[in-house]
């Protein structure tokens, strides 16, 4: 068979410290750099958002590290960094290219990426993208505040529109687009490897749901980063070279006239949020990738559903193209488009629904074990029905009236893209670990972590849909400047509380992480007894994956309890007959 | 999506058994996977990432469409006759670029070698008569903040530039291989995926000469 | 593990639910046409969000406890496609039918033109302060010029002295309405985009510099309501706050007198 004289080719194993850790062509390797470059952004988005918790409880306290008392400016570019940051460099990096890296080639039977040098190129133009969102921090004027969206002409018109908005927002409008460079070429390079480099077997429809998870999302991201690419050199040029596109004429700025004239706020609007939807499910499809495989592994059950599965993510991605007006009903854009963007938002629901049926169908009937990856898959499952609802009252027109950029959205994007996704990222990380590092995570310190993350997150973001109810802004300082929303202080107060437990909690997931790469009981190769192909290789695979042969598959992902087989699960591998 | 590929699931599955490569197989001819593989592997990252292209030059053009039809400012910018000049070379260029992979095809080194130096020149023809259409229209006090369709008329040529800029290295790569001996059946890939992609620049820079002056 | 996560599920579905029952915080009574439609069929999506929650949080919460591991046979089944295209044409049915059957409202904000002799208020937006003008006697808005906005001379937006239309225009910091009779505010900016909420007109709007964004509504009881601004404006943001003054036909009349400009 040719497959066998197939693996010589891939690139040698290296052997100084630098080709190996550093510049490596591993698409292991560098899935564990772009998770370990998440895990230090997600540190960084998440002190950002404690310090906007500290001064929304204490408003007049003095805090280390800002300097006395936080002003609004320093809030809104804490605001801006923290959204920014998460989206970015946690939520698209971890779930895609983090585990994706390390994941995908592995789970279709390959021994690397299409292109392993891309691989590691996209991975550096992140690591660069990264270094200079931060540097916005360090330059006069300090971070931008014109939030994560950057809507002209706030973010377009520099310095004179408020601190932050010269130096700061000039260099988050190029680590922007020097990400979007990075993550093009690794959604290339997820789409080719999936295309072509499945082994014998590998059928489209015999591929995990991570799989076609991850797939789906590299086609997205294809799509939409060239879009904020366009945009992003767009304002670039309004801003340095002097253009107007977005910037329209007539603006008086603090008595001073901008010369700029005839652009649109809006269209910078639309091409953000055709980028931006879809950047939605970019960050939380892995996570259903992960969830369906873990639940569909502790449950010992095949997934209900497989074929509704892979037909709903493909839903989800092909709709969240046409949604992007749903964030701007209010925004003066013709009120006709809202109702078909509408309509087509609530659209979405039902291959979302699809998917949670699914995720229920696949637990009825099974004999769950709750380990701690378990334990984050039933919580996802969880926080995205929770977060999923709240988005039947936004995607609607007439109640977006009330609720548009209240703590209502807040809540809801948080839930459903934050909080859902993140545990997509845990799950995965207490389940792929053993595999990744060939150690055990520890699982009671796993639990704990679980149980203050699981109701601490209910008690920060619950809260936040009453007082959106109640009309409560996003992306304010203080509550002090406006009358009705002094009530609403002791809910910031308890938010808050709730928000430094629940970080603090944090501290036992890095801990256990670290502790478990040196001392966590050795992982065996297959110590889930799931059926997937990483789990045929030793914990940590070899450079090339599979030792120089090529893996030939049999079934389906999801094979497990069939009736008349010998143990109570069959691997992809396994030449084992199936008779459905 | 699964409609369409599910059709030719059966070759995909068997094939590919190998794994990745990177650009220093190519010298490895024989050691390595089929050749079909690698090849397969270029093609598609090439469709992808023309893909890709065509994104970044969709959300120009809507935001052309948008900002032309939006105020009273826009004034249609007066297009040089040059670049249709410039189009011809790059057409032309398409033309020998095929019979540069012809010629490789073929095995007909001294042929291949010649279209591949006369792709390259006209592809730097083109460069420097953009080069020359900038210089025509600052001359006659046209820049980029000059007007909305100036600035559209610069964003896009540059753009498109650059993108072709990176062809022309691909192809100077090329050269120096060839230069070298190196030229065996095994770059066949490498030179037809840059055909792909230089085609493809041709036909980009066609839709953009006829966005800019149909759509004034 | 199994008994204490389906609990957990479930007493915070319940707390959840509760809360939002008990109405602590909520929606102020609505002032406007369309607040009774909005609030029935805000009520009408939480119910319906309200039994979904309800139903799959529990859903789940049982799969956890019935199905734990226990040395139980696991039911082998890849599925169902009846059950697959039930819920996925309920789900179809009842998400889209929802958003439709409340669109009536977003309609009638926004596909509907403002009523003929409707009070016309032009709305003007700026880092951190609004400023509302009303056309004066004459009924017309006047021009207003970019490089005349001034606050320090005492003329914010601008208004242009040497058209007769400006001259009687009135400029207020407030926005003061006649109760029962239909007004139409167009939205200005002058420099970034800002907005126009009232949480008891159950309306809210972007104020987009370079477009003339309307809105428009009748208030029912006289009162004072606040009116934050609702899209990020800059470090001010949080305290550019004014208000939307309800009053009686002849005090408003009384107003607009009181307030204009001095030079006739």
């Amino acid at each position: 068979m040719a497959h066998a004289a197939g693996a010589h080719a891939v690139h040698e194993a290296p052997t100084g410290f630098i080709r190996k850790y550093i510049f490596s062509l591993d698409h292991k390797v560098i899935g564990i750099q772009y998770y370990l470059l998440a895990l230090v952004a997600v540190w960084v988005g998440m002190i950002l958002s404690l310090y906007m918790r500290l001064r929304l409880a204490w408003p007049t306290e003095e805090f280390p590290l800002v300097g006395g008392v936080m002003t609004p400016e320093a809030y809104l570019s804490l605001v801006t960094m923290h959204g920014t940051i998460m989206v970015f460099f946690v939520l698209t990096t971890a779930p895609q290219s983090g585990f994706g890296n390390y994941i995908l080639p592995i789970q279709i039977g390959a021994a690397d990426m299409a292109f392993p040098f891309l691989n590691a190129l996209s991975f550096w133009v992140t690591f660069l993208s990264f270094a200079v969102m931060l540097a916005a921090f360090f330059v006069s004027g300090g971070a931008p505040i014109s939030g994560w969206t950057g809507y002209p002409p706030l973010s377009a018109v520099g310095e004179v529109a408020g601190p932050g908005l010269g130096l700061g927002q000039t260099l988050w409008v190029v680590s922007l687009a020097i990400f979007c460079g990075g993550a093009l070429l690794g959604a290339l390079n997820f789409i080719a490897t999936t295309l072509d480099l499945r082994a014998k077997g590998m059928y489209l429809m015999r591929m995990p749901l991570t799989v076609w998870a991850w797939f789906i999302t590299a086609i997205l991201g294809l799509l939409a980063f060239g879009v904020l690419l366009a945009a992003g050199v767009l304002l670039l040029m309004d801003r340095v070279a002097g253009t107007s596109f977005f910037i329209p004429g007539g603006l008086v700025i603090s008595e001073q006239i901008i010369s700029h004239k005839g652009g649109s706020p809006l269209l910078w609007q639309h091409l953000f949020w055709f980028f931006g939807h879809p950047e939605v499910y970019i960050a939380i499809l892995p996570g259903m990738g992960v969830v369906s495989q873990i639940l569909s592994t502790f449950a010992r059950k095949p997934i209900f559903g497989y074929r509704a599965m892979v037909y709903a993510i493909m839903g989800i991605g092909g709709l969240g193209f046409l949604v992007w007006g749903h964030h701007m009903f209010i925004s003066g854009m013709s009120p006709y488009s809202a109702i078909a963007f509408s309509v087509l938002t609530l659209s979405i629901g039902v291959p979302s629904a699809i998917k949670t049926f699914n995720w229920l169908g696949t637990l009825i009937g099974g004999r769950i074990r709750f380990t701690t990856p378990m334990l984050y898959a039933l919580g996802f499952v969880s926080l995205f029905v929770t977060g999923g609802l709240s988005g039947l009252f936004l995607g609607q027109p007439s109640l977006d009236l009330y609720l548009h950029d209240t703590y209502f959205v807040l809540a809801h994007f948080h839930m459903v893209m934050g909080v859902a996704a993140i545990f997509g990222i845990f799950a995965g990380t207490y389940f792929w670990f053993p595999k990744m590092f060939g150690r055990m995570m520890n699982e009671p310190l796993g639990k704990l972590h679980f149980w203050i993350t699981f109701i601490g997150v209910y008690a920060i973001f619950m809260p936040m849909h009453y007082i959106g109810i109640a009309g409560h802004p996003r992306r304010y300082a203080e509550t002090s400047g406006v009358e009705y929303l002094g009530s609403l202080q002791p809910v910031h107060d308890f938010i808050s509380i709730v928000a430094i437990v629940t970080i603090a909690a944090q501290f036992i997931f890095l801990f256990n992480f670290f502790w478990s790469l040196y001392h966590g009981e050795k992982a065996s190769v297959n110590p889930w007894e799931c059926t997937t192909l990483e789990w045929t290789v030793p914990s940590p695979p070899p450079h090339d994956n599979f030792g120089g042969h090529s893996p030939v598959v049999y079934h389906g992902a999801y094979e497990y309890n069939v009736p008349g087989a010998s143990q109570d699960y069959i691997m992809q591998t396994s030449p084992e007959k199936v008779t459905h | 999506m699964a409609e369409i590929l599910a059709p030719g699931k059966q070759q995909d599955g068997v094939g590919g058994g190998g794994g990745g490569f990177h650009e220093g197989d190519f010298g490895g001819y024989g050691s390595g996977p089929p050749p079909g593989t690698s090849r397969r592997i270029y093609r598609t990252g090439m469709w992808l990432g023309l893909l890709a292209i065509s994104m970044v030059f969709l959300a120009f053009t809507s935001a052309y469409i948008v900002r032309s039809g939006l105020s009273d400012d826009w004034l249609p910018i007066e297009l040089p006759r040059l670049l249709w000049g410039n189009a011809l070379l790059l057409f032309l260029s398409s033309l020998t670029i095929e019979r540069t992979r012809k010629a490789l095809n073929g095995g007909r080194r001294a042929e291949c070698n010649h279209w591949l130096a006369v792709t390259t020149a006209l592809g730097v023809a083109f460069l420097v008569g953009q080069l020359l259409v900038w210089r025509q229209l600052a001359s006659h006090g046209v820049y980029v903040t000059t007007n909305p369709s100036s600035s559209f008329f610069y964003l896009l040529t540059a753009t498109h530039g650059l993108h072709l800029l990176g062809g022309v290295m691909a192809l100077l790569y090329i050269v120096w291989q060839a230069w070298h001996y190196q030229l065996g059946p095994a770059k066949r890939t490498l030179v037809e995926v840059t055909a792909i992609y230089w085609h493809f620049m041709d036909g980009l820079w066609i839709y953009i000469l006829l966005l800019l002056s149909l759509w004034r | 593990m199994a008994v204490v996560l389906a609990l957990a599920i479930t007493v915070i579905t319940l707390v959840s639910m509760y809360l939002f029952t008990v109405k602590t915080w909520w929606m102020p009574p609505y002032i406007s046409e369309y607040g009774q439609a909005y609030d029935q069929h805000f009520m009408l999506t939480l119910v319906i969000c309200g039994i979904i929650f309800f139903l799959a949080q529990l859903g789940l919460a049982y799969a956890i406890f019935r199905y734990r591991d226990r040395g139980q046979k696991v039911h082998y089944s890849h599925g169902n496609n009846t059950l697959e295209a039930i819920w996925t044409s309920a789900t179809a049915v009842l998400f889209i039918g929802l958003v439709l059957w409340g669109s009536h409202i977003w309609a009638r904000a926004h596909l509907q033109e403002a009523p003929a002799g409707a009070v016309q208020v032009e709305a003007w937006g700026q880092q951190f302060t609004w400023y509302f003008r009303y056309p004066g006697p004459d009924g017309r808005l006047g021009n207003t010029k970019p490089e005349l906005m001034k606050e320090s001379i005492g003329n914010p937006l601008g208004l242009d002295p040497d058209d007769p239309a400006s001259r009687d225009d009135v400029v207020m910091p407030v926005i003061a309405i006649p109760v029962n009779r239909p007004v139409e505010v167009i939205l200005r900016s002058k420099d970034v985009i800002h907005n126009f909420a009232v949480r008891e007109l159950r309306l809210k709007q972007d104020l987009v510099p370079g477009l003339e964004n309307r809105i428009h509504f009748t208030a029912s009881q006289i009162g004072r309501y606040e009116v934050p601004c609702m899209e990020l404006c800059g470090l001010g943001h949080y305290q550019m706050r004014t208000f939307l003054e309800v009053m009686s036909e002849a005090d408003f009349e009384n107003w607009l007198r009181e307030n204009a400009p001095e030079t006739q």
